[in-house]
């Protein structure tokens, strides 16, 4: 089977997300990129799909030149082969995201196109259920479970109380959240060699967005100094008061 | 029109449906138009709409409720927003809703903006203010086309009753492409759950990096014990490492918690982990580092090692309400 993740590339954010000066972005200078949990799981999947039904793994990912250090990664976890679809580092809207993706992939076989259900940074909820459009491919989304027999994919999300199943034919469109798989970190070496392989470089096809963001802003915090009860265990008997009166016991 | 995707289950209208109507009444002002909304089964519930501005409610049943086939769904609701003439289609902050309005948006080539919290408008562009990594972040964007498409974000708007009226309701039969019901949900397995599913607990108790085990979550678990509607959530970190499954994970692409108390222990309080505890009512954080970002974002604190303020205070609580 052919297999592909689309990943995208987010900053690392820790305890507090920073804009750069004209708040364009999220000034990852400090703290660097990684790529969503979901789409860790994403590759993780295209990777053990091919483990166990032969084929080739491919990782995508639309952005930046320095957005192959993401493909890299994927490539050190298993993944055959890396596309980069280059942009100049300008923002690139859901819309667009997914005709240019759709456009790239359009003449190749993959079998199944793997997904994260919503990315880490923007949640946009929609560039594969596009993709999926624009190829007119069936699409399941939010996937926690998942495995192929034959022809057919068996792909099953999370409700309260259970899991509703879907089977749909490949080719497909499968989007992911984490939980699906547990994604295998690479070694130094696999790491070193990933970055020995090249890239296929392709020239994503640029439309508008009818989404065009303007301005980011960081929401004013809500941030206040909680009340300190104590230290260590004598802290106890002031919290069973507190709890006390919040009427939790 | 505005055309909202109204949502229900357990014979209730989902909050985060009602939370939408919010943003969807401000949007028809604004345009001087009124709020339709269609629903997929649910007809008992459609005439209570009218107390959060709804004029009228389109409820398909037959195939269209019984299975729940995204597609075929999206193609009833782009049916109804033709007849409607919609300037907007708005649904709420669930996966589904999501999934249907981006179908949607996809075959009828319309502009989509999930997690919407604020649409200001002319009458064609339209200024709006969404989320970003799950609410950390505010994104203004315009927004052009003739129809436009929204999600609104969950629990973060609020339900405001306008109105003692009733919605006027009417059962439509869409006619929908047969091949839209291929992708449908094939069957429903029960999974065996232990206690109470962490969005329902009235207290989370909490672990991160600071546990440090597998075993050091029976702490965590005999002090979840104490309390009536209480489970035990953990942060990635403990997940990725293996103490707990990923089904305890508190964030953003875990579980979000509304608990009257979250006792936050040994987790710094990373923006990824915040999004998914700040509906919490009270917080309680256990942590050694006074400066941790937990210490800032909850209402209480205790400057200490969780392995020994947590079996302390199991003991305390076991001792007060004895």
């Amino acid at each position: 089977m052919e297999t592909l993740a689309c990943i995208k590339r987010v900053a690392d954010t820790g305890a507090e997300i920073v804009l750069t000066e004209d708040k364009q972005s999220v000034d990852a200078s400090a703290v660097g990129y990684t790529m969503g949990p979901h789409e860790e799981c994403a590759i993780e999947e295209a990777v053990q799909v091919v483990e166990e039904e032969g084929g080739t793994s491919t990782v995508l990912s639309l952005g930046p030149e320095d957005v192959e250090d993401q493909i890299y990664e994927g490539i050190g976890r298993g993944a055959d082969e890396g596309i980069i679809m280059e942009t100049d580092g300008e923002e690139w809207g859901p819309e667009s995201t997914a005709t240019a993706i759709a456009d790239g992939v359009e003449e190749r076989d993959f079998d199944l196109l793997f997904f994260g259900n919503e990315s880490g940074d923007n949640a946009n909820y929609q560039v594969g259920i596009r993709v999926a459009h624009q190829l007119d491919l069936p699409v399941v989304t939010g996937i926690k479970d998942f495995d192929v027999d034959g022809d057919t994919a068996i792909a099953k999300r999370d409700v309260p109380g259970g899991s509703e199943v879907f089977e749909v034919d490949t080719p497909a469109v499968i989007t992911v959240k984490e939980g699906l798989n547990t994604p295998r970190y690479p070694s130094m070496r696999s790491r070193m060699q990933a970055k020995k392989q090249e890239l296929e470089v392709l020239d994503p096809k640029d439309t508008e967005d009818r989404l065009q963001m303007q301005e980011l802003e960081t929401p004013e915090a809500e941030d206040s100094e909680a009340e300190v009860l104590g230290e260590g265990p004598e802290a106890v008997d002031n919290a069973v008061e507190v709890l006390e009166e919040m009427e939790v016991l | 029109m505005v055309l909202t995707l109204i949502e229900h289950g357990d014979g209730e209208i989902a909050e985060t449906s009602l939370e939408m109507l919010t943003l969807a009444r401000d949007l028809a002002d604004q345009v001087d138009e009124d709020v339709s909304a269609a629903m997929f089964g649910g007809e008992e519930l459609a005439a209570g709409l009218g107390e959060y501005g709804v004029d009228t409610a389109y409820v398909c049943g037959g195939d269209l409720s019984e299975s729940y086939a995204p597609e075929a769904r999206a193609d009833a609701l782009g049916i109804l927003m033709d007849d409607l003439d919609s300037a907007a289609v708005i649904g709420g902050g669930t996966d589904t809703a999501n999934e249907v309005l981006a179908h949607l948006s996809a075959k009828r080539d319309l502009a989509m903006a999930a997690n919407t919290l604020e649409v200001d408008t002319d009458g064609e562009t339209c200024e709006i203010t969404r989320q970003r990594w799950g609410g950390s972040l505010l994104e203004h964007a315009t927004m052009e086309g003739e129809t436009k498409v929204f999600s609104a974000p969950d629990h973060e708007l609020p339900i405001e009753p306008v109105g003692d009226g009733e919605a006027a309701v009417e059962t439509i039969t869409p006619d929908v492409d047969e091949a839209s019901f291929e992708v449908a949900i094939d069957r429903v397995e029960e999974a065996d759950i232990e206690g109470v599913p962490l969005p329902e607990a009235r207290i989370v108790i909490g672990g991160g990096r600071g546990v440090g085990g597998e075993e050091d979550f029976e702490q965590l678990e005999e002090l979840a014990d104490q309390f009536d509607g209480a489970t035990v959530g953990a942060t990635r970190i403990a997940v990725d490492e293996g103490w707990v499954s990923h089904d305890a994970q508190i964030g953003q692409t875990g579980q979000k918690i509304a608990p009257d108390l979250y006792i936050a222990a040994g987790l710094s309080g990373a923006v990824q982990h915040w999004v998914g505890a700040k509906g919490s009512e009270n917080v309680l954080a256990i942590n050694t580092d006074p400066e941790a970002a937990i210490m800032y974002k909850g209402d209480y604190a205790i400057v200490g090692d969780l392995h020994e303020v947590v079996p302390e205070l199991t003991d305390a609580i076991e001792a007060a309400t004895d």
